[in-house]
C-alpha cells in the first residue's frame, strides 16, 4: 500500500444503548473495518451538540459520524428524532460554510447490527478518502467571536 | 450440597420471568431465577423486531437481562431445572439440579477462542437449526450470563478448548450439583414453544421441503445477527426468493390437527415479518394466507393497514395444501373465500405461523408442583377472569405464555402482576436493605492521579496489537502515576493489584484499556467503591471489541488506534468528577384515579400490601363499566357479582379512602411529593399516582339511526337491558360490530367488541331459545384464553348466525312498520341478505375517557389521537409513564377484557409499590445540571426534555431541573444556547478533551 495515501481522521459519536453496542458486536463477530474512526461514547445521540461536530472539524477531523438507535428505538423515547433535526440543520450550515455536508453522516445502528456498523465504517472511510482532507480555508468554526 | 434461602423462585428467564424477578428484587426481596438453557432471554431475544413499533428485540431485552445479572438481590441459576418441591405457601423447599457447564463463568472472558478450535458441529438451537454451533458455545453474542458452556452430550473430549483457553476457565472435573432452595412463593414463567408442524408434513410440507420454515425460523433469517445476517435467503439454495407466503393458524384454531385456541400473536408477527421483508427488499412479493385478521391491540390495525399499503397481499382462506411444482416453486392451494374459487399461489418460500404451545415439560413440572394444567397443557389459572395469575395452588403464581399465549406487553404486565401477587405469601419476611457502602474519599481538592491498565485479554488484545507500546504512550503523562498490563484486567488478581496501586500511588482515577464498558465497567466501578472511591472515577478505553478484534489484520494500525483510544480515555479521566445518585424519599400514599375494575383492583392490591390509598371516582358510585355490563366474556359470570365483591372488599379495607363524585383539578410535584387539588376543593398529598380512567363508546350521531330509534342500541345498552331483564322477547336480533371502527376516521380496533357481542348473542339465545341472533362483523377478533372456544360454541351449540361485511359495503338499516330491515352483503356467501329484526345492536368503537386531556396536561403525559394514554414503552413498560411516580392500568391504556385489566391492575400496583416499599427512589448519576446564573430563560431545554424534568421558574425566569425525573440523555445540554446545562459524566469539557486528544494524538 502506498504509505502516502491520505488516511482520514474521523470522529464517531455513538449512543450507549444501540450503536456503541453494535460496535461491540462487530468486534464479537470479528468484522474487519478500517481503523480511521475513533469512537466517543455518549448516552444518547441527542447529546451531540453542534459545537462537538464543529469542534471536531476545526481540530482536524475530516469526517464526523453520529450514530444512534433506529427511529422508534431510542432509549430516551425520542432523542434520535431530535438528532435527525439537528443533523439536517448542521448539514445546511456546513453547506453555507463551504464544507461538504457529506462529511457529516448520521446512521442508525442497532445493538444487533455488528455487520452494519462495520459496513458504515468502511463506506464512510472510503467516501472521506475520496473527498480528500478537509480544507477549512481559514474558516473559523470555533463559535468564538470578539464582542 | 448447596443450600440457599431466598424469598421467591422464578422458573423461566424469558421476558415475563425477568420482569417478575426485577420487580421483586427492586422491592428488596431475594429472588432466584432458574432457567434450563445456558442463558436467559427466552423466546423474545430470538425475535428480530417487535410489532407494532418495529423495535429491535435484542436491543431492548439486553439491558433488562444485564440488570438481572447485576442485581444484588437476584441469583441466576442457568442450565438448571427444578426437580422436586415440598412444603407449602410461605415455605417451599425446592430441589434444583444445576448441570455443569464445565466452565467457570467468573474466569471465562467470552473471547470465543475455544469455539474456534472445537471440532464438533451440530445444529444451533438458538438459530432454530439454521446454522451450526460447536460443542462449546454461547447461545448468542449478547447472552446473559456471558460465558461459554460445554455441551456434554456432544463434546468429544478432545481437550482442544482447554489448550487454547488462556483464562484457564475450563474445568472438566466440575460436577453438576443439587441445590436446595427455600422460598416463600414461586412464579412459573416457563414461556412457550412454537409447534414444529411435522405432523402436517403432507399438508404444508414442513420438514419435507427446505423452503418451508416456521415463523420463528424466519425471525432468525431476518435478524442481522442471525445465520444470514438479516438477508432473507432460501434455505435450500441460498438464493433470494421472489415471493414468500405466510400461512396463518397452522395448528391453531384447529381441533383436529392441533390446538383449538387462537395463538393470539401470529397475525401481527406475520404482518411484521412480511412488512420488514418488504422494507429490506422491495423486490420480494409477500403474501399472507389467513382466516381472520386479528390485529386487535393498540396500533395493531394501523400497522396492518400500513403493511397492506406497502404491498403485503392478504388472502383470506385457509390453504388446504402446499406442494412442490415441477419448475421448483411451491404451490399453495387455497380457497379464496372472498371469490369462492379454488386457487393456487406459486411462491419460493413458505412461512408457517404455527401454534404457540406450552413448553416441553410443563405437565411434569405441574405434577411436581401440585398444580393443574388446562386441556391444552398451559398452567391452569385459579380463575381465568378474576385470578389469571394465580395457579390452582396457593403460593404458586403464573406469568406470561406459560398461562396462555400472549404478546410481549401482556407478558410483561403479567410478570409485574405475578410479582405483586407473590408478595402476598411473603408476609412477615424481612426485606433486604441496600448495603451500606464504604465511606467515600472526597477527592475534590486532589489533583488527578491516574492509574492505567492495558489489558492483554489473554491473546485477544495482545496478539493483535502491541500492549507495551500502548502503555508507553501514556507512561510519561504527568497525571499518570501508574501503568500496568494485566493478563486479564477483570481477574480477581488484577482487582487486588488495582487496589494496591491506588493505595501505593495515591490514585484517584483509573483508566482501563480493555474491553467494553457496557459489559465490564461495573466490575471496576465496584472495585473502586470497595476502597472508598466514587465509582464514576473509572474510564474505559475499548481496545478489544472496537480495536484489536476489528483490526486484527492490521496490527500496526490497531496499535496506533489503541494508543489514541487510551489517550482519549486518559484525557477524559483527568476531568472526571465524583457523581452521586440523589435519593428522594417516597412515602406510603397512593392515589388511584378511576374506580372501575382496574382502579378498584389496583387500590385493593396496594392497600393489601399496607399502603395508604385514596380511590377517586368521578361518578356517584364505584364500578365503572361493571355497572353497565350484564355478564363478563368469556366466563359468563355476572358483572354485578364481581362489582359487589370488589366494592365489599374495598369497604372492608381500612387502608382505602373512597371519594366518589370527585375529579382531579390540578397536580403539582413529582414522585414522593404530589399535591393534588380535587374538585371538592380539598387538597391531598400522595407519593404515587395510578391512572385507571378507562374508556367510553364514541358518541357521534347517525350510526344506523342510533339515537332516533328505540330499538337501535349500543352493546352496553343491551347489556343494561339484559341485566335489568327489560328486553321484550325478540324473534330476530341483529348485531352490527365495528361501528365507527376500522375506517379512515377511526382506524383502530376496539379490542373488546367482538367478545362482548358473542357473549350477548349467547345470552339472548339462552334466554330466548326461539329467537335468531345475527352477528354482522368485519373481522372476528377473539384471541384470549378460552375465547376461540367460546366463539366455536356460540356458532355450533347456540346457532348464532355470522355474516361478514366489508368497510366499503356496510349494512343498511331501515325502519318498516315496527321492525328494522337490515340489508347486508354477506362476503362469505357472496350474497345479499335481508333480515327483519326487532332490535339492532351496535358494537360501538371505543375511545379514551374525556378526562384524558386534562390529566395529560396536569401530569405532563402523552395520549394518542384516540384518547388513550401513551405508556412509557409499547413493549417493555406497558404500565408506566416515562417519569417515575405515575402508572397506568386498564382501559385508560387501551380497552381490554376483565382478565387483562385485572392482570394490569396488579402489575401497575406492583410497579407503584417499588419506590413505596423501598421508601425512596434514586436519580440517575449522569443527570443534567442547570447553572441558573447563566440560563437565559429561553426554554429550549424544556421543549426537548422527554421526561418533563425541567420546569420554568417564572419569578427568576430560569429553567429548573427536577433531578429525580432526569434520565440523563443530555438532549437539553446539546440545545442550550448559553451552555448553561452540563450533562454530568458527558460534559462539554470532557467530550471536547476526547475530540482534541483523538485529533492531536496527545493527552490534553
Amino acid at each position: 500500500m502506498d504509505s502516502d495515501e491520505f488516511e482520514p481522521e474521523i470522529i464517531a459519536f455513538l449512543c450507549n444503548w444501540c450503536s456503541y453496542a453494535g460496535a461491540d458486536l462487530a468486534g464479537v463477530s470479528r468484522e474487519q473495518y478500517p481503523s480511521n474512526i475513533l469512537n466517543i461514547r455518549v448516552m444518547c445521540s441527542s447529546r451531540v451538540s453542534p459545537e462537538h461536530v464543529f469542534e471536531s472539524f476545526q481540530e482536524g477531523a475530516d469526517g464526523v459520524l453520529i450514530a444512534g438507535c433506529h427511529p422508534g428505538d431510542c432509549h430516551y423515547i425520542d432523542g434520535n428524532y431530535k438528532t435527525i433535526r439537528k443533523t439536517w440543520l448542521l448539514k445546511k450550515m456546513m453547506d453555507d460554510m463551504g464544507i461538504d455536508p457529506d462529511r457529516l453522516r448520521l446512521e442508525w445502528v442497532s445493538s444487533a447490527e455488528g455487520g452494519k456498523f462495520a459496513k458504515v465504517m468502511e463506506e464512510m472511510t472510503d467516501e472521506i478518502k475520496k473527498m480528500g482532507p478537509l480544507e477549512l480555508d481559514g474558516n473559523d468554526l470555533s463559535g468564538e467571536y470578539d464582542e | 450440597m448447596n443450600k440457599m434461602k431466598k424469598d421467591v423462585l422464578v422458573v423461566g428467564g424469558g421476558i415475563s420471568g425477568v420482569q417478575s424477578a426485577l420487580d421483586l428484587a427492586d422491592k428488596g426481596y431475594e429472588v432466584v431465577i432458574v432457567d434450563k438453557k445456558p442463558s436467559i432471554g427466552g423466546n423474545m431475544v430470538k425475535l428480530d423486531k417487535t410489532f407494532p413499533t418495529d423495535d429491535c428485540s435484542i436491543c431492548m431485552s439486553a439491558p433488562k437481562m444485564v440488570e438481572v445479572s447485576r442485581h444484588d438481590n437476584i441469583e441466576l441459576l442457568t442450565y438448571s431445572e427444578v426437580k422436586d418441591l415440598h412444603g407449602s405457601a410461605g415455605s417451599f423447599d425446592v430441589d434444583i439440579w444445576r448441570r455443569t457447564k464445565y466452565i467457570d463463568p467468573n474466569e471465562c472472558t467470552a473471547c470465543g477462542d475455544c469455539a474456534d478450535v472445537c471440532p464438533v458441529s451440530i445444529p444451533h438451537e438458538f438459530e432454530e437449526g439454521l446454522s451450526e454451533r460447536s460443542a462449546i458455545y454461547v447461545e448468542y453474542p449478547q447472552a446473559v450470563p456471558l460465558s461459554y458452556t460445554i455441551d456434554y452430550e456432544h463434546c468429544v473430549g478432545c481437550g482442544a478448548c482447554d489448550a487454547v483457553c488462556d483464562a484457564d476457565a475450563i474445568h472438566f472435573l466440575e460436577k453438576s450439583e443439587k441445590i436446595e432452595v427455600e422460598v416463600g412463593s414461586i412464579i412459573l414463567a416457563t414461556g412457550f414453544e412454537m409447534m414444529k408442524p411435522k405432523e402436517m408434513r403432507d399438508e404444508y410440507g414442513y420438514d419435507k421441503y427446505d423452503d418451508v420454515v416456521t415463523a420463528l425460523e424466519y425471525e432468525r433469517l431476518l435478524s442481522s445477527s442471525g445465520p444470514t445476517e438479516g438477508e432473507v435467503l432460501k434455505p435450500s439454495d441460498g438464493e433470494k426468493p421472489e415471493e414468500i407466503a405466510w400461512i396463518q393458524c397452522v395448528g391453531s384454531r384447529c381441533k383436529q390437527k392441533g390446538m383449538p385456541y387462537c395463538s393470539r400473536v401470529c397475525c401481527m408477527y406475520a404482518t411484521k415479518e412480511a412488512s420488514i421483508t418488504l422494507k429490506e427488499d422491495p423486490d420480494i412479493d409477500p403474501y399472507i394466507h389467513y382466516m381472520d385478521m386479528r390485529t386487535f391491540g393498540k396500533d395493531f390495525q394501523q400497522y396492518y393497514d400500513r403493511a397492506e399499503e406497502m404491498g403485503v397481499t392478504y388472502k383470506r382462506g385457509r390453504p388446504s395444501r402446499v406442494y412442490k411444482m415441477e419448475k421448483g416453486k411451491l404451490a399453495i392451494e387455497y380457497e379464496d373465500t372472498e371469490e369462492g374459487v379454488v386457487e393456487t399461489n406459486e411462491v419460493d418460500m413458505v412461512v408457517l405461523s404455527s401454534a404457540i404451545i406450552p413448553s416441553e415439560g410443563n405437565e411434569e413440572l405441574a405434577d411436581m408442583m401440585g398444580i393443574e394444567v388446562d386441556e391444552n397443557g398451559f398452567f391452569e389459572s385459579k380463575d381465568i377472569l378474576t385470578a389469571p395469575m394465580e395457579s390452582t395452588r396457593e403460593g404458586i403464581y403464573l406469568a406470561g405464555c406459560a398461562q396462555s399465549p400472549k404478546d410481549i406487553p401482556d407478558s410483561v404486565a403479567q410478570g409485574s402482576g405475578a410479582a405483586g401477587k407473590a408478595i402476598e405469601t411473603l408476609k412477615g419476611r424481612v426485606r433486604k436493605e441496600e448495603e451500606e457502602k464504604a465511606e467515600e474519599r472526597d477527592i475534590t481538592e486532589e489533583e488527578p492521579n491516574i492509574g492505567v491498565f492495558v489489558c492483554h485479554c489473554g491473546k485477544n488484545i495482545a496478539n493483535y496489537l502491541d500492549v507495551e507500546e500502548v502503555m508507553e504512550s501514556v507512561n510519561d503523562i504527568p497525571e499518570v502515576k501508574y501503568v500496568a498490563d494485566p493478563m486479564f484486567a477483570c481477574s480477581e488478581d488484577a482487582q487486588k493489584e488495582l487496589k494496591e496501586a491506588v493505595e501505593e500511588h495515591g490514585l484517584n482515577r483509573f483508566v482501563i484499556a480493555a474491553c467494553s464498558p457496557r459489559t465490564h465497567a461495573e466490575l471496576f466501578e465496584d472495585t473502586f467503591e470497595e476502597i472508598g472511591l466514587n465509582r464514576y472515577l473509572i474510564e474505559m478505553a475499548n481496545i478489544r471489541n472496537q480495536c484489536s478484534w476489528v483490526h486484527s489484520d492490521e496490527p500496526e494500525k490497531a496499535t496506533e488506534k489503541a494508543k489514541l483510544l487510551t489517550k482519549m480515555a486518559v484525557s477524559k479521566a483527568k476531568r472526571l468528577a465524583a457523581l452521586h445518585e440523589h435519593k428522594i424519599e417516597v412515602g406510603d400514599r397512593s392515589v388511584v384515579v378511576g374506580g372501575g375494575p382496574a382502579g378498584m383492583k389496583t387500590a385493593l392490591s396496594l392497600a393489601d400490601a399496607g399502603h395508604d390509598v385514596t380511590l377517586i371516582e368521578k361518578e356517584e358510585e364505584l364500578g365503572g363499566k361493571l355497572n353497565r355490563l350484564d355478564k363478563l366474556f368469556p366466563s359468563d359470570i355476572d358483572a354485578e357479582e364481581l362489582r359487589k365483591d370488589l366494592v365489599r372488599q374495598i369497604e372492608d379495607n381500612n387502608n382505602i379512602t373512597v371519594m366518589t363524585s370527585t375529579k382531579l383539578e390540578d397536580v403539582e410535584g413529582y414522585v414522593g411529593n404530589y399535591e393534588i387539588e380535587l374538585s371538592s376543593g380539598e387538597t391531598i398529598e400522595s407519593d404515587t399516582i395510578i391512572l385507571s380512567t378507562g374508556f367510553q363508546e364514541i358518541d357521534p350521531p347517525g350510526f344506523y339511526h342510533y339515537g332516533e330509534e328505540d330499538g337501535v342500541m349500543t352493546q352496553l345498552e343491551l347489556d343494561e337491558a339484559l341485566a335489568e331483564d327489560s328486553l321484550e322477547e325478540p324473534e330476530n336480533v341483529v348485531f352490527i360490530n365495528c361501528v365507527g371502527a376500522l375506517e379512515e376516521e377511526r382506524p383502530w380496533c376496539c379490542r373488546v367488541g367482538c367478545g362482548n357481542s358473542l357473549k350477548n348473542a349467547k345470552a339472548i339465545k339462552r334466554k330466548y331459545p326461539d329467537s335468531n341472533v345475527y352477528v354482522l362483523y368485519k373481522e372476528m377478533r377473539v384471541f384470549g384464553k378460552g375465547e376461540e372456544e367460546y366463539y366455536a360454541d356460540v356458532q355450533e351449540e347456540d346457532g348464532v348466525i355470522f355474516l361478514r361485511y366489508s368497510s366499503d359495503d356496510k349494512p343498511v338499516v331501515e325502519r318498516k312498520d315496527d321492525r328494522y330491515h337490515v340489508k347486508v352483503h354477506d362476503n362469505l356467501l357472496d350474497d345479499d341478505v335481508e333480515i327483519e329484526s326487532d332490535y339492532v345492536v351496535l358494537a360501538m368503537q371505543l375511545k379514551g375517557d374525556p378526562s384524558t386531556e386534562k390529566l395529560q396536561k396536569m401530569l405532563k403525559l402523552s395520549a394518542d389521537p384516540s384518547g388513550f394514554f401513551m405508556e412509557a414503552h409499547a413493549k417493555l413498560r406497558p404500565l408506566e409513564f416515562p417519569s417515575e411516580g405515575v402508572y397506568l392500568a386498564g382501559g385508560a391504556q387501551y380497552p381490554k377484557n376483565i382478565s387483562d385489566t385485572l392482570s394490569q391492575a396488579e402489575g401497575a400496583a406492583s410497579k407503584a409499590e417499588i419506590p413505596m416499599m423501598k421508601g425512596y427512589t434514586k436519580s440517575e448519576a449522569y443527570i443534567a445540571e442547570i447553572d441558573e446564573d447563566i440560563c437565559s430563560g429561553c426554554k429550549m431545554c424544556i421543549s426537548v426534555c422527554p421526561y418533563g424534568a425541567i420546569d420554568f421558574d417564572e419569578e427568576e425566569e430560569v429553567a429548573e431541573m427536577t433531578d429525580v425525573l432526569c434520565k440523563g440523555c443530555g438532549s437539553c445540554a446539546s440545545v442550550c444556547p448559553s451552555n448553561a446545562i452540563k450533562q454530568k459524566g458527558f460534559d462539554d469539557d470532557q467530550l471536547s478533551a476526547m475530540i482534541k486528544a483523538a485529533l492531536y494524538d496527545e493527552v490534553v
